[in-house]
């Protein structure tokens, strides 16, 4: 089997809109949670969400770019124009080398819903624009940076819940492992727009500490109330190991394993069996004890039950080692289908820059997380392997291992 | 509407909405072929006409459309019908 390799990396977050920006976010613990007034007169029960910035892309990309990339799309752009940057990757290697893209996404509301709003007022889907198709897609990230970047290898969106950009890092690494690819651009993307997270609000599921937008989100607290919605995108170039050495590129660290399950009961409710069992796998697929794990970088998104299972999960997985646990989404509220992969980035910008990123708002931990070694100040701290958890509705479960080499 | 005010409506739209070269905006362009309109600007260009002359265009006859003239000619003819 190959080896693969992370040899970039881009995010546009609520707590910034490139990686050192994101650095320094995680390093200080800034909260990018905020209040969006459209959502109360909407309807929303909760205007709490991460406040994200929209990019003027007017001189990047060409007209036909700009109107079929939907909000998420923009962000994805961002994200991966960083990551390619960053890996040292322009047009002229893309044009040259057969690199795919494997991207996370799960909803593209806005344009569904913008459709079919005219096509009630005008009757006549002539009038919706050549766009709407392009934007209304699940697959509009990679239809789109496929397009833009001229991707020629393997292309396709994973939509698995929250766990859409996990997964595409795992399976990414599993096109890499098997020889299929040398490169792969890999990421998650998550649409903020007052229309995209109505049903979800409605679940109840939001936290209501308006009064505080950035106490909101605490994971593993035990007062938290519910998860604060966020979005962007994050973007990282999977690479084959020789291949990076060969052209002399930086290797942030290895995908040294990936584990998945899915828990087969609920549509919304977590399990720890579930959690606990994609951790195992991804311990056995990276050939490592739960001892050799640095840091965990936890789902954990400020939901009473989610936060529990997860907690009991990592405790029957980890509870000897009392592995440094924190969840990030104190600070960025949940990034939902983009979670995964953005979560890899900041797992990746921890092991680089040796710190621990705090699980923001933790004040007391309730039966369940005072158990586990959880984080709440930012600490320095060299970490040489990490392990990401993502877990997503009807019980889709992700977990990574990131190993510096 | 008289048929300069069509003009300068149309090459308004061109270059500001379809980002066409206002440079390009001459009489006897071609649209596809000078202009660089393909299939898919098409569509939109039905969008901004209904938008700006609430009328909508019939594939069919902008599919006898070749030039820049032509679209002002149609333009002007749908517009005198109504």
């Amino acid at each position: 089997m190959k080896r693969v390799v992370i040899t970039g990396i881009g995010i546009y977050s609520c707590i910034g809109t490139c990686k050192e920006e994101v650095r320094e976010g995680l390093y200080t613990g800034r909260s990018g949670i905020g209040i969006d007034p459209a959502r109360t007169a909407y309807g929303y029960r909760s205007p709490l969400t991460g406040i994200v910035p929209r990019p003027d892309l007017k001189e990047a990309l060409t007209r036909r770019q700009r109107i079929c990339l939907p909000e998420e799309g923009e962000y994805a752009y961002m994200a991966t124009r960083e990551a390619l940057q960053d890996a040292e990757i322009d047009l002229d290697y893309l044009e040259k080398n057969e690199t795919g893209i494997l991207y996370g996404n799960d909803s593209s509301s806005k344009a569904v819903i913008e459709s079919h709003e005219i096509c009630v007022e005008k009757k006549d889907t002539t009038l919706l624009g050549s766009g709407a198709i392009f934007q209304s897609m699940n697959s509009t990230v990679t239809m789109n940076l496929s397009t833009i970047y001229k991707l020629r290898g393997i292309n396709m969106t994973i939509s698995a819940a929250c766990a859409s950009g996990s997964h595409t890092v795992g399976l990414g690494a599993m096109f890499i492992r098997l020889g299929l690819q040398d490169m792969i651009v890999c990421g998650g993307a998550q649409e903020t727009n007052v229309l995209s997270m109505a049903s979800f609000d409605g679940l109840n599921a939001f936290s209501l500490r308006v009064d505080q937008p950035q106490k909101a989100s605490r994971p593993f607290d035990k007062g938290r109330d519910g998860l604060v919605p966020s979005g962007g995108a994050a973007t990282v170039i999977l690479e084959e190991y020789e291949h990076a050495v060969k052209r002399g590129a930086r290797i942030y660290a290895e995908v040294a394993g990936y584990g998945f399950s899915s828990n087969g009961v609920h549509i919304s409710q977590p399990s720890e069996e579930g959690s606990a069992k994609a951790m195992a796998r991804a311990l056995t697929d990276a050939n490592l004890k739960p001892s050799d794990i640095d840091y965990i970088n936890a789902h954990a998104t400020s939901t009473v039950l989610g936060d529990a299972y997860e907690a009991m999960a990592i405790d029957s997985v980890f509870g000897e080692e009392k592995t440094p646990v924190s969840s990030t989404k104190g600070m960025t509220g949940h990034e939902c289908w983009m979670a995964g992969a953005s979560e890899i980035v900041y797992t990746l910008l921890m092991m680089r820059d040796s710190f621990i990123a705090p699980n923001l708002n933790l004040e007391e931990p309730d039966e369940n997380s005072k158990k586990l070694n959880i984080i709440a100040k930012t600490i320095d701290r060299k970490l040489d392997t990490c392990l990401s958890n993502s877990f997503g509705f009807g019980g889709t479960n992700s977990a990574l291992i990131l190993r510096i080499i | 509407m008289n048929r300069k005010e069509i003009i300068e409506i149309v090459n308004k739209f061109l270059a500001e909405d379809i980002e066409v070269d206002p440079a390009a905006l001459k009489e006897e362009a071609f649209l596809k072929e000078d202009l660089g309109i393909d299939s898919l600007d098409f569509v939109d260009i039905v969008v901004v006409v209904e938008q700006n002359f609430e009328f909508k265009i019939k594939p069919e006859e902008m599919s006898k459309v070749k030039t820049l003239s032509q679209f002002y000619d149609y333009i002007e003819a749908k517009l005198n019908a109504s």
